[in-house]
């Protein structure tokens, strides 16, 4: 059902107000309950899981003897333990719940202990004995692609003749860079408790974006129906994508454990092992090719995304081709040739990171359009303005016209204006002249994100709500709450529909017992389409009442208003709740699912044309850094923000999300490095070695504001989508740190890597000789 | 409450949630970095309440002997949020609330050790050792800047004296012995008792603060059967100023020695105020930093250059050693069995003699050294007369750096022809490793440029042209 632009411009009640997150009371005083915080049904053992000892290799003995006979413990799981099939893979068949006899990536889970503590189970696992016979391990992109292995085969989008256009430009630049991946970091790790139920069934609390997958997977290794288990996750501590996937092998193990034992059990990961036994954004190896004219507008452009997948396909393909479809950014490409190769490597698959391949597309061209602006000692800006979608230039590599290109122009000249970039710009180039040791430097990029799932079929989601007969009312759909505030929003959906307070919305956990077949709480789309499925399912109650009281009260449809938890009846009123009770006795049914598909959407992957994406959020960062010359060090200055919800349904929460992914996605960028021995073994598997931005981190000038739009298609109330989008508007940090090394050696091609650690902004700066630096600085002594 | 059994090694963290079932304090890591688990702890200090944030995580149950435990369960006030929970609740300061817990609980103490004024660097610091992954830290900011800039007025401060009453009651100065001699947790209250108890039992583990010693037990799975506390002697516990000298007792905590240290130099100030968390320097102390031989501790190089002297006891023994030879060699350190770190002799700098360090790492705050450098230099009439070198994260253990010592003696700072030579000395000197924090080159050429940038800045370039940290020249400007 459509709305109408009657709906979307009368006075809400709810919607479009910065209302706090729903939990936001429990959260402070630590009474909002995760899965480790539930009370333990009687019974409940505790699982640990043990990992491979090598990237690759054969099992030629695994002795767990000793592990068995540990103090506490209860049962040993194994592959041999797996009823039914050994894979938790999402759909290729490719990742095993434990290693057979081949090893695949170093701590890969081989067997797991179940145990009456947890730590029994965690002491228990450290006595196994592995003989394996290890081969040397594929580790970086580069010895993957070497050695020929890929988890999926290559793909391409092609247009025009991109190498004879690069050829033919009048002028030309080539390069390189690196992108790293990412550890989500969520700070409730991963965990899952599983308790046995009659006929072998199964209730899995989860700590998961992706219950519907937690269940069909468990049923799958368990060999039961999918109607015989049941997963529910009222909240997350977090997810970002690492719990798309990721959290169904917990969930199995935990499961496959309760089988074994007939008890509940319970598995909850230490942060070290989550960290090297769960997947990561996929780091990238990126080059480039690129044709232009003198104004720095570009002909031709050759980019081949190289993608270190780990050691399965999990959501390889669509994030890969996600980082394809935002290879051109908000750029017209008129002749191109994005290629993308998705190698195999002995370390943990990597997987589903907010903006999902997105952001290592969008850092692919934003270099590309740095070096022409350097090239061209232009504005890098200018450079930026002049490749922009715009009419007649509207077209994407993948077939998508671009209807609204007038939004990115508008929004990035606003933030032009509002950051004071020009003058900024200015001021900085006069502050480097003198400056000996620090740098400064400044940019402005733009983000253009399609939402919706590339998998078309993704697109859809279900809802279930009840009205009980005193008018409360019971709210419940496919999305999860990860702390995206999702249940708030879709609340104030709810409760704006019937005219009811926030109060009497009870917002309940979600279950694959009450709506089934659901999609992953991903790909920013929670909103838009939990949101939908709710307001039919709200609005066919609605529909049920109207037509009741219409003919009980003998007034037209149009003359009944549910306003203030109360419904107006031509010229009476009665309470909402007294409403419901005389429905029920009349026999009107209170309780309806309700079904959202996204329109307009096609795509035709093999032939690389349609509609992937029903619209694009838009943003734009200008950001400015200053980096120490002698050490690499970095800090941010200023970053302005202008961002496009459409019409925003809870500006506080989608400002929390813009802020949120800022930060985050700046993390990425800068601060947050994984590295890996030659040996496959990650070395970064804490927070003490790991490093996600503290609150230091964020600069102290930090403007975000709310693009004033709305959204052309029709989405809930007009809004957009907001989970990923701003995680790519700091590449405009990495741009500025870019920015301002160019400054050193105004013309040469900087080549900075992500991220841009201190040790890799000395590495781009190259070798300078620190005392001659100096010399520059000599008005300065004692000044 | 008084615990009669108790497994030696047991956290507070598990204690909370798996004896208590108290679940508002959350597991975030495990290891005392990313907050999750923040408790405060409350403790009669200076004939007041003093509140001190901790890592429940790391931190044992017979440490806080004596002492009251708040946690988050422990705040509101009947149905009325404590005003901490209220600022972050009305200004959307928690997402996924996982940290959430953490976060209240470290601005619960600033709210009641601030005095009422807290600037966004105060808060800042605060929040350096919690991680939120959601927000972006704004709101959360925003929170206790509100929160943390009224006069405390809560059921706790109401209730102070009648808390001060029971502190004061169960803070004795008895020996605390629980288990038996095969698997025990000792807090002796005596050094002498401390002294006798290490000396039978060598192989004990010696805690202070557990910062370093935690992780042993929830990432190495130590079984850690006999641990001695050395937390209660209150005899190792003293700073101690004198006409050349500060002494500061093992059990100093790093809070507490902070502003005294950081009197000597406002980088030593920085180089503390980067150290760990709020949480991690309430707990850690001097002692440990130094004991537990840790390469890149950021105590040891800063002290190492200034002179520091290390006084260890063994039984009835006690000896003294300059700091740099306590260090042998990566994990091995000049330490007998059953001798134990009682103290640190710091002597005060000239007026003559300049003081810079600088610590180099991948994040600002509450991360770990690739380099510290730590330079203490005596200038006469433009001339560098004596020097004292040294960096941590350069060897397997802080060292001093003789060869660019050697360099940088009778160097002229406006000199800038031997600046160089000077810097490239740090080749002769060290031959550092490449690990996760940096590579080895990256750590030459750092080391190398922090040289420079020392003479530099004493030649007399200002510190606000040199570094990034706007907080140095904060500091500097306070000169």
């Amino acid at each position: 059902m459509p709305q109408s632009e009657a709906t979307r411009e009368a006075p809400l009640r709810h919607v479009y107000k910065a209302m706090p997150h729903d939990s936001g009371a429990k959260h402070v005083q630590g009474c909002a309950d995760y899965v480790d915080d539930m009370p333990e049904p009687v019974g409940t053992l505790h699982v640990a899981v043990g990992g491979a000892p090598a990237a690759r290799g054969t099992i030629r003995t695994l002795d767990l003897s000793e592990v068995a006979n540990a103090p506490g413990v209860v049962a040993v799981v194994t592959a041999a333990d797996v009823p039914a099939k050994n894979d938790i893979s999402p759909s290729a068949g490719d990742e095993p719940v434990f290693a057979d006899k081949r090893v695949i990536f170093r701590d890969q889970p081989v067997f797991a202990v179940v145990a009456e503590t947890r730590d029994a189970a965690r002491r228990a696992v450290r006595r196994a004995r592995f003989d394996i016979d290890a081969e040397k391990p594929n580790v970086t992109v580069e010895q993957g692609g070497a050695a020929g292995e890929t988890v999926l085969p290559d793909y391409a989008f092609v247009g025009g003749h991109a190498a004879k256009g690069i050829a033919a430009a009048p002028m030309r630049n080539a390069g390189t860079i690196r992108i790293g991946g990412q550890e989500h970091f969520y700070l409730e790790g991963q965990i899952a408790l599983a308790v046995p139920g009659e006929d072998g069934g199964m209730l899995v609390h989860s700590s998961t974006q992706h219950p519907s997958e937690v269940q069909h997977i468990v049923a799958r290794v368990l060999g039961l129906p999918d109607s015989f288990v049941t997963c529910q996750v009222r909240r997350m501590g977090g997810g970002f994508g690492g719990k798309e996937t990721q959290a169904t092998q917990w969930a199995v193990i935990a499961a496959l454990a309760a089988r074994k034992t007939g008890q509940p059990c319970k598995l909850r990961l230490d942060r070290d092992d989550d960290m090297m036994m769960t997947g990561k954004r996929h780091d990238f190896a990126v080059r480039y090719a690129v044709g232009y004219e003198t104004n720095g507008r570009i002909r031709a452009v050759n980019i081949d995304l190289d993608a270190r997948c780990g050691c399965s396909a999990d959501l390889t393909i669509g994030v890969v081709d996600r980082a394809m479809f935002h290879a051109d950014n908000a750029y017209f490409l008129p002749e191109f040739r994005i290629g993308s190769r998705r190698i195999k490597t002995n370390t943990v698959s990597n997987t589903a990171f907010r903006g999902f391949g997105g952001p290592q597309g969008m850092m692919a061209i934003e270099r590309v359009i740095d070096t022409i602006a350097w090239r061209l000692q232009l504005d890098p800006l200018d450079v930026r303005k002049i490749n922009l979608y715009g009419a007649g230039r509207d077209i994407t590599p993948y077939g998508q016209t671009v209807e609204d290109h007038d939004t990115a122009i508008r929004l990035i000249e606003q933030l032009e204006r509002s950051s004071s970039y020009r003058e900024r710009r200015k001021q900085i180039a006069a502050f480097n002249a003198r400056s000996p040791i620090l740098k400064r430097g400044i940019a402005l990029t733009p983000v253009k994100f399609g939402i919706s799932f590339t998998l078309t079929s993704l697109n859809q989601a279900g809802a279930l709500v009840h009205v009980y007969q005193d008018g409360s009312l019971h709210l419940n759909h496919g999305g999860t709450e990860m702390g995206q505030g999702l249940f708030q929003k879709v609340a104030q959906v709810a409760a704006e529909e019937l005219g009811i307070g926030l109060e009497r919305v009870r917002i309940t956990a979600t279950s694959t017992d009450k709506v089934p077949n659901t999609s992953a709480t991903a790909a920013s789309a929670g909103t838009d389409l939990n949101g939908m499925a709710v307001q039919r399912a709200v609005r066919e109650i609605k529909m049920r009442l109207i037509k009741f009281v219409s003919e009980a009260w003998n007034v037209d449809a149009d003359r009944i208003e549910f306003r203030d938890d109360r419904v107006l009846i031509g010229n009476e009123s009665i309470a909402f709740g007294e409403l419901t009770k005389q429905a029920h006795a009349a026999r009107v049914h209170l309780s309806a699912a309700g079904f959202y598909k996204t329109p307009k959407l096609h795509w035709d992957r093999d032939k690389a044309k349609g509609r992937p994406f029903f619209y694009y959020a838009y943003g734009a960062a200008c950001s400015e850094v200053v980096i120490d010359i002698l050490t690499g060090e970095m800090k941010v200055k200023r970053v302005d923000v202008l961002h496009d919800v459409g019409r925003s349904i809870n500006p506080a929460i989608d400002i929390g999300q813009i802020e949120g992914g800022f930060v985050q996605g700046m993390g990425w960028l800068t601060t947050e490095e994984l590295v890996y021995d030659e040996q496959g073994c990650l070395l970064t598997h804490a927070p003490s070695t790991y490093k996600i931005p503290v609150a230091a981190d964020v600069p102290e000038d930090f403007r975000v504001a709310l693009f004033d739009g709305s959204n052309r298609e029709e989405t809930i109330y007009r809004s957009k989508a907001v989970g990923e989008p701003p995680l790519m508007l700091p590449i405009s940090v990495f741009a500025a740190i870019s920015d301002a090394i160019h400054s050193l050696d105004p013309g040469k091609p900087v080549e900075l890597d992500a991220p841009a650690t201190p040790e890799a902004i000395l590495k781009a700066i190259g070798p300078v000789d620190a005392v001659a630096a100096l010399a520059l600085g000599a008005d300065l002594v004692d000044a | 409450m008084r615990l009669e059994r108790l497994l030696p090694r047991a956290t507070l963290l598990d204690w909370l949630r798996l004896e208590e079932r108290s679940t508002g304090t959350k597991e975030g890591c495990a290891e005392g970095d990313c907050g999750a688990c923040t408790v405060v702890i409350a403790r009669r200090r200076h004939g007041g309440v003093s509140y001190e944030p901790v890592n429940s995580c790391i931190t044992l149950v017979g440490q806080i002997d004596g002492a009251e435990l708040i946690t988050v369960e422990d705040l509101a006030d009947g149905e009325r949020l404590h005003p901490v929970q209220e600022a972050m609740a009305r200004r959307h300061g928690s997402q996924c609330g996982f940290c959430t817990p953490g976060i209240v609980m470290s601005l619960f103490a600033q709210y009641h050790q601030c005095g009422g004024v807290s600037n966004r660097d105060a808060i800042n610091d605060v929040l350096a050792g919690n991680l939120c992954r959601c927000t972006g830290y704004r709101p959360i900011v925003e929170a206790g800047l509100e929160a943390c800039n009224t006069r405390a007025d809560d059921k706790f401060t109401r209730g102070a004296a009648q808390r001060l009453g029971t502190l004061e009651a169960i803070d004795d100065p008895a020996d605390v012995f629980v288990g038996d001699d095969a698997a025990f947790f000792a807090a002796p209250a005596s050094e002498e008792t401390l002294a006798r108890l290490y000396a039978r039992h060598p192989e004990a583990t010696i805690v202070a603060g557990a910062t370093d010693v935690g992780l042993w037990i929830t990432k190495k799975l130590d079984p850690m059967a006999k641990i001695i506390h050395v937390g209660r002697v209150a005899a190792l516990s003293g700073i101690e100023e004198s006409a050349g000298q500060f002494a500061f007792g093992a059990i100093v905590s790093l809070a507490r020695a902070a502003p005294v240290l950081g009197a000597i130099d406002p980088d030593v100030a920085e180089v503390l105020r980067r150290f760990g968390s709020i949480q991690v320097r309430a707990s850690g102390t001097v002692g440990g930093n130094i004991a537990n031989g840790s390469p890149i501790g950021d105590l040891a190089p800063m002290l190492i250059a200034m002179g520091a002297t290390v006084e260890l006891r063994h039984g009835e023994r006690i000896r003294q050693l300059p700091l740099e030879n306590f260090f042998l060699d990566y994990g091995k350190q000049d330490r007998a069995p059953g001798e134990f770190v009682r103290r640190l002799l710091v002597p005060k700098l000239a007026p003559s003699m300049q003081f810079r360090a600088y610590k180099i790492s991948k994040r600002i705050d509450e991360d770990i050294s690739a380099v510290l450098a730590a330079l203490c230099l005596d200038i006469e009439g433009g001339c560098i007369s004596k020097a004292r070198v040294a960096f941590g994260g350069m060897a397997g253990v802080p060292k001093r750096a003789k060869t660019v010592e050697a360099k940088l003696l009778g160097l002229r700072l406006a000199d800038r022809s031997r600046w160089q030579s000077a810097a490239a000395a740090v080749n002769e000197d060290f031959t550092p490793l490449s690990d996760l924090r940096a590579s080895a080159e990256y750590r030459r050429r750092v080391a190398g440029n922090l040289v420079i940038k020392a003479v530099a800045e004493l030649a007399g370039l200002s510190s606000d042209v040199t570094r990034v940290a706007e907080r140095r020249i904060a500091a500097h400007a306070a000169e």
